[in-house]
């Protein structure tokens, strides 16, 4: 039995062509804008000396953390360990795209959860769609990103946006779902309008699981600003890339550990705050 | 007392399912709850339920799981819509309001306590209690200062910035207990409230409810599956099964006229030592003797109705002096003492204590119990087999006793102490019918047993 193939692929093809024609104005205003957040996060990172950036997420870690010195003393090594291994600037390139990527990531997805969460249709029609963008190689992405945007910071923070969003909306979700029945009761037995139902009892309950969701958000979005560095996307992952295509074993493995740094400050950071108080 | 209308609930259907109409069109020809889930795979939550709660009463529902008893709870404030019928609050039909109307209603006029607390982990004691004043804007410091009432009215005074965590379960429904007085509602709604509690903590919970609701005065509608619990608190209770009301009464209603064989095996295994009340088991205090009189006026009372103790009152309001034994009285004879001198002091039972806190006094005590209400007139006398006689009653030692028992019941004769003032067919009905039947707990605090 010989069907003709389903040409899957041209039609795509095509779609990303028109959307190109059609659009690229569009695309333009979108590209401008994030540059915008991009550099403007990175000039605020690189306006200070190393020193100052290393003490304030010292004192991030130690007061999200319930007090902790010894992650507070970790946290300030391990940036003076970048700035040792002369990766400070790559550095900052990377923490602002996952700054900013996360921070776009969150506005989304936070509201969509919420709305997911209210509305079994607008679950069930998303939830396909978020295994989808969760499961297609992140590659995937890089190459539509690429076309609408072009080489550089934007399309990367694109290609990581999609990548990093599902999990601030499905634990958004969830924690609002997960948010015990009585507690919404109490909610409207005593009279909550739904916003104040909202505000007042389902975030708050349901806050360590977004933080969670927040958590997760930039791990993705740290591990996908590195991979987007194939499309131009400054900072370490660039580092990493450069180092793999000369063979230069110790350089690739410097650029990685300054990734392992950043990624395991960010994730104690926010771990802290999902669990705290 | 008046009786006012507080809450009405009329023909109040509830079905869980796709197309509740067909169901109810199916309950109104008067098929079986079983038989409609067979035909239309719906559930009926609520049949046809009626009633009527009074203002400043205690109404418990009451039921096993599943009976509709929740159900019900959370129609009267639309947690739970209602599929038909009406729930009238001060004559307001609640399930015909809007969205506003009705939140106004249930801020002003529904406080609602729940099984398991449900109190925010986020909040301090004080802003959980206050969350109801938040939320219709009412400034902080009027909020935290009603607040901080509610908390020392359920005796959390102290606790207000701690955090829920740090709490134990009686303490937390405390919390959930202020947080609904807190609105100053004029019904509380009640969800199982004491059933998450260890029963030492509940019992307290409970008699503390019953003080605070002498304070107070709120209608209260209790939810529970505990008889006991029940019987206790309620003014009234209706007993539910499949999401119908099979019986409407006062405790000792329930009691002792069970509408059906389903009552009658639902409250077969109660603890009656717990519903009745010294007021409902005693006899009249006969004879008695006055102050004034002198020895030989008691023996001669004593000889006559064959007793070995008599008590003593003063004037026509029959204020309790004390007991007299005959041995003493022979001897004041002998050396012509005053009957005043040989007055022995007697423990005296209020009219409400339960009959389990009499058991254990009369079962030390010599004579029998004089029972004396607050401004210390001798009321009736609690006699050992009186105290029997009411634990074993059945239906039938009921229809005997209140038929005027023409012979002693259940008396040991051999008991010669105790077989005093039982005699001459006066013995008070066994079951007090009135409706303003004394609850145990209600006047714990005036529980003074001068031993």
């Amino acid at each position: 039995m010989i069907l003709p193939k389903i040409p899957v692929g041209d039609f795509v093809e095509t779609a990303v062509f028109r959307v190109e024609l059609h659009l690229g104005w569009f695309l333009d205003i979108i590209s401008n804008f994030l540059d915008l957040i991009i550099s403007g996060f990175s000039d605020i990172l690189m306006y200070f000396p190393p020193f100052v950036i290393a003490l304030f997420f010292a004192f991030l870690a130690y007061f999200t953390g319930n007090k902790n010195l010894k992650l507070a003393v970790g946290t300030f090594a391990g940036f003076l360990l970048i700035e040792n291994l002369e990766l400070w600037e790559l550095s900052m390139e990377t923490l602002s795209l996952v700054i900013s990527s996360t921070f776009l990531a969150l506005v989304i997805g936070i509201p969509l959860g919420i709305l997911t969460a209210k509305s079994d249709l607008l679950f069930h029609i998303l939830k396909p769609l978020l295994d989808l963008m969760q499961t297609m190689p992140s590659f995937v992405y890089l190459i539509p990103a690429l076309i609408f945007f072009g080489l550089g910071n934007v399309p990367g923070m694109i290609a990581t946006l999609v990548f990093a969003m599902p999990p601030a909306i499905r634990l958004t979700n969830l924690g609002i779902r997960q948010v015990p029945l009585e507690l919404k009761e109490v909610a409207d037995a005593f009279g909550s309008t739904p916003l104040q139902k909202l505000f007042k009892v389902e975030l708050p309950v349901a806050l360590p699981t977004i933080m969670a969701g927040v958590n997760q958000c930039i791990m993705l979005s740290l591990s996908m600003v590195v991979i987007s560095a194939m499309i131009g996307a400054r900072g370490l992952g660039y580092q990493v890339l450069f180092g793999i295509q000369r063979v230069d074993i110790g350089m690739g493995f410097e650029a990685g550990l300054g990734i392992v740094i950043i990624a395991v400050i960010l994730d104690r950071i926010t771990q802290n705050l999902s669990q705290g108080k | 007392m008046e009786k006012n209308t507080k809450l009405e609930v009329r023909n109040v259907n509830k079905i869980f399912g796709r197309n509740p109409q067909r169901a109810i069109s199916l309950l109104n020809k008067g098929l079986s709850k079983s038989e409609i889930f067979e035909k239309t795979k719906q559930t009926v939550g609520l049949n046809n339920v009626n009633f009527e709660v009074n203002e400043g009463e205690i109404f418990v529902i009451m039921g096993l799981s599943g009976s509709g008893k929740s159900t019900l709870l959370r129609c009267l404030n639309r947690l739970i819509e209602p599929t038909a019928g009406e729930i009238l609050i001060d004559g307001k039909d609640i399930t015909k309001m809007s969205a506003e109307e009705l939140r106004y209603t249930r801020r002003t006029k529904l406080g609602m306590v729940f099984q398991n607390f449900a109190l925010l982990p986020h909040r301090t004691v004080l802003d959980n209690v206050a969350y109801g004043l938040e939320i219709q804007g009412i400034p902080k410091k009027e909020r935290y200062s009603r607040a901080l009432e509610a908390i020392e009215t359920v005796g959390l005074k102290g606790y207000e910035n701690s955090r829920i965590t740090q709490l134990s379960g009686g303490m937390k429904q405390r919390v959930g207990l202020a947080r609904a007085l807190a609105n100053e509602p004029d019904i509380l709604l009640m969800d199982e409230a004491f059933s998450a509690l260890d029963p030492l903590i509940r019992s307290d919970m409970q008699d503390e409810l019953l003080a605070l609701e002498d304070r107070v005065q709120k209608t209260i509608i209790f939810v529970s599956h505990d008889l006991d619990e029940a019987l206790k608190l309620g003014d009234r209770i209706a007993l539910m099964k499949d999401g119908e009301v099979v019986q409407i009464g006062t405790p000792e209603e329930i009691l002792t006229e069970p509408a059906d064989s389903y009552v009658s095996r639902f409250v077969a295994g109660v603890d009656r030592s717990k519903i009745f009340t010294a007021e409902s088991v005693m006899k009249r205090p006969e004879p008695l003797v006055s102050i004034n009189s002198g020895p030989r006026v008691a023996l001669q009372l004593m000889k006559e109705y064959g007793i070995s103790s008599i008590f003593v009152v003063e004037g026509k309001s029959r204020l309790l002096k004390g007991v007299l034994m005959i041995k003493d009285v022979v001897e004041a004879l002998k050396s012509k003492r005053k009957l005043e001198s040989i007055i022995r002091e007697v423990p005296s039972i209020p009219p409400g204590m339960p009959l389990y806190e009499i058991i254990p006094l009369i079962a030390d005590s010599d004579y029998p119990l004089p029972v004396v209400d607050e401004k210390g007139k001798l009321k009736g006398i609690i006699i050992r087999g009186t105290v029997l006689g009411a634990l074993a009653m059945s239906e039938d030692a009921t229809e005997e006793a209140s038929a005027g028992g023409d012979e002693p019941v259940q008396e040991d004769k051999n008991e010669e102490i105790f077989s005093n003032s039982c005699q001459q067919g006066n013995s008070m009905p066994v079951i007090n019918h009135s409706s303003e039947v004394e609850k145990p707990g209600k006047t714990s605090e005036a529980m003074e047993v001068k031993i």
